[in-house]
């Protein structure tokens, strides 16, 4: 793999990022957030990346073919199962906070400041 | 006896998946058995974890997929007299507020335990993990548990801003730590602490294997509550219920610390230099003391002040394993145990007083404490024990520190730590005199001004939760001279800092040399520590009668002080905005600013 797949694992975190900085909404800010993480996933499958090789399934091949890294492909799981957790909640609290304050804006949902 | 170490992180575990699991089907009390039994398990674990963990340390691979020929494929967890020490604090402060919720969250909505019971496992799991990403999905799940229990009462306002906050910062930080982590198992193709060090120590350290140390160690700092990461803490623990907030304060935020300095011993110590890493954390230790004690003598909440008092001591932590010596370390270690102790049981005693005055705020209760003797009593008793008074409270732990400085030639350093501490404990003591005694004037122009917030109707109150707050404050009280504590974290404190003993324990499974049997006794401090505490005694008397009565200083010096300190603090007051998108800006410039840092001095 190319550096390309790095460079582009870095341009999507900056961008996540910076949504999620100048974000005024919380669904937005969400999405943000998963967009960031995603590249996460770039990064990790980029690293375990081997030119020509299959996935890392030996059942019915000879034990020495060339397979990607199936850990990182675990890892990336793993990683996903976790984003979708924080995301569901992320977006359980836009709901109340809609339903309390009447509004999906982080920044008018400050009640404690200095 | 290593088949017990994952005891402590499965019972609490498999409890919690019980109780949702036998949600509507089982009686309460059966819940609250499992609960406490799940939690009380656990701890038992830990306690026996700590006792064998004192002669060598304690090793684990799950599914038995031990290292073969010096190669580590699984997962290990691995237990030193600290990760298994932290355990226990971390198991026995949920203990103890699942035992002190049973009354005063009654009502509480049904995963309040089970939430709980999963972030004590979690939390279990982060200080004995020797996996770095196991130690992420640890860290994933105590801040999952944590969101959640943080906006508890998640129809108001003010819980939903911290809830908000915290997940959204805590996220980001979790993602630093995963990119790091990817990036080194790029570099390593390894994720266990020792191999990752065995890979590295074979090449000198390059750009890259910088950047992932620095995309950790913010990470990691930004759960640990250090400035510029700490702001979302604040929000966050000033509106979870009150057992709640003991956990985070007297554990979570400390695991973050200790991660900090297993990543270091285990892993970086052979290939960085330690000068760069001992001035950028000994720098963000003295940031955070002087910036939380500032912003904590300006709280008129009362559990928005024990955070910053928290962030406080965080900072002194951090001093402690940024000098990057056994000493320091070991102070650090003593003052994360009698501070979380002390600290979980002033968040106990808050929940009291919110639960008899219907109200957290210093002011509003000026002297409608005078009814509750005992209860002021505990509030100040733990204050006093956060002062560093000599033989009391944090007071072993600060001289530790003391002489682990003196011994690196950073003689600047105990006195801003005294100085923190006397802010911090004075205004602790101020709140207890007024809202105790009545003492202090009515208004405070000084004090930032929070919003009314509605506290939710309890009528719970068993002598019981007095009970508990009570012991464990007096067990905060007594970390300082219990017989042979001091001998023991300086031998515990000698094995977590020799890399090439951990990774041959873990990679070749050799023999440690055991630790001989110490003494129990406790020795006598340096003239020098006893001074400081004597001065941070000094100053928290004055700082608390400054708080009580500053309006009776005469008109000029109250002008002049005005000009020349009123616009820093205004300025400190604004950087704690309450905005989630300022927060990820200080984080990212943060980890910005130390990875240029490093980028240049560590290669």
């Amino acid at each position: 793999m190319s550096v390309l797949a790095y460079g582009v694992a870095a341009w999507i975190f900056c961008v996540g990022i910076y949504g999620a900085i100048i974000s005024r909404n919380l669904i937005h800010l969400a999405v943000c957030l998963s967009v960031a993480q995603s590249s996460t996933y770039i990064l990790l499958l980029a690293i375990g990346y081997r030119n020509h090789a299959t996935a890392p399934i030996f059942k019915g091949f000879e034990n020495r073919t060339k397979a990607v890294d199936p850990v990182v492909q675990a890892l990336t799981l793993t990683d996903i199962v976790v984003s979708v957790t924080v995301i569901a909640l992320i977006l359980a609290l836009a709901l109340d906070a809609h339903e309390a304050a009447n509004t999906v804006d982080p920044d008018e949902l400050v009640g404690m400041r200095g | 006896m290593a088949w017990i170490l994952p005891l402590a992180v499965a019972a609490p575990l498999l409890a919690a998946a019980l109780l949702v699991g036998s949600d509507h089907v089982a009686p309460e009390h059966f819940k609250d058995a499992i609960a406490l039994l799940g939690s009380g398990t656990a701890t038992v674990c830990c306690v026996l974890v700590l006792l064998q963990s004192e002669r060598r340390d304690v090793l684990h691979w799950f599914g038995g997929w031990r290292p073969t020929g010096g190669v580590a494929l699984g997962v290990s967890f691995v237990a030193d007299p600290f990760g298994a020490g932290m355990a226990l604090l971390a198991s026995g402060l949920t203990l103890t507020a699942l035992a002190y919720s049973w009354t005063y969250m009654r009502d509480a909505a049904r995963p309040y335990d089970a939430l709980l019971l999963a972030m004590q496992g979690a939390m279990a799991g982060f200080a004995l993990t020797g996996d770095l990403f196991n130690m992420f999905v640890w860290f994933e799940l105590i801040g999952v548990a944590a969101y959640a229990l943080a906006g508890h009462q998640v129809k108001e306002l003010g819980p939903l801003q911290g809830a908000v906050n915290f997940a959204i910062s805590n996220s980001v930080g979790g993602y630093l730590i995963l990119i790091g982590i990817a990036l080194l198992y790029g570099r390593t193709g390894a994720l266990n602490l020792a191999q990752i060090g065995h890979e590295l120590a074979a090449h000198s350290a390059d750009r890259l294997v910088v950047v992932a140390f620095t995309l950790l160690v913010t990470g990691l700092l930004a759960k640990a509550a250090i400035v510029p990461f700490h702001l979302w803490h604040a929000d966050a623990h000033a509106v979870a219920p009150a057992p709640v907030c003991a956990v985070f304060s007297g554990a979570m935020i400390e695991l973050g610390l200790l991660f900090v300095a297993r990543v270091y011993w285990a892993t970086f110590e052979p290939v960085f230099p330690g000068p760069p890493i001992r001035s950028v954390l000994v720098v963000l230790g003295v940031v955070t003391m002087l910036v939380a004690a500032v912003m904590c003598f300006l709280q008129r909440h009362l559990k928005r002040m024990l955070v910053f008092s928290t962030i406080a001591e965080a900072g002194a932590i951090l001093t402690g394993v940024g000098l990057l010596d056994p000493t320091s370390l070991a102070g650090a270690a003593n003052v994360v145990l009698s501070h979380g102790l002390l600290k979980a049981g002033l968040f106990l005693v808050s929940g009291l007083i919110v639960l008899r005055l219907k109200d957290a705020d210093e002011l509003r209760l000026r002297g409608r404490g005078r009814a509750l003797p005992v209860i002021g009593m505990l509030w100040c008793a733990a204050a006093v024990g956060l002062v560093g008074v000599p033989y009391l409270g944090v007071f072993l732990g600060h001289a530790l520190l003391d002489d682990g400085a003196g011994s690196a030639g950073i003689h600047w350093l105990q006195p801003i730590t005294m100085v923190s501490q006397g802010i911090c404990a004075g205004t602790l003591l101020r709140a207890g005199a007024r809202v105790f005694l009545g003492w202090g004037a009515a208004e405070d122009e000084l004090l930032t001004p929070e919003p009314e917030e509605r506290v939710p109707e309890r009528s719970a109150f068993a002598p019981a939760m007095l009970a508990i707050t009570g012991v464990v404050v007096a067990l905060g009280l007594a970390a300082s001279v219990v017989p042979g504590l001091e001998r023991r974290s300086e031998a515990a404190a000698r094995r977590f800092v020799d890399h090439a003993a951990y990774a041959a324990r873990v990679l070749r499974d050799a023999q440690q040399k055991p630790t001989p049997r110490l003494p129990y006794d406790v020795p006598r401090a340096s003239p020098a520590s006893i001074a400081y505490g004597a001065g941070a005694t000094v100053l928290t008397i004055a700082v608390a009668a400054f708080g009580l009565w500053h309006r009776r200083l005469p008109d000029g010096v109250r002008r002049a002080a005005r000009r020349s300190i009123g616009p820093p603090v205004d300025l400190l007051r604004s950087v704690h905005s309450g905005i989630v998108g300022d927060y990820l800006l200080w984080i990212v410039a943060g980890t910005a600013v130390i990875g240029a840092v490093w980028a240049f001095t560590l290669t």
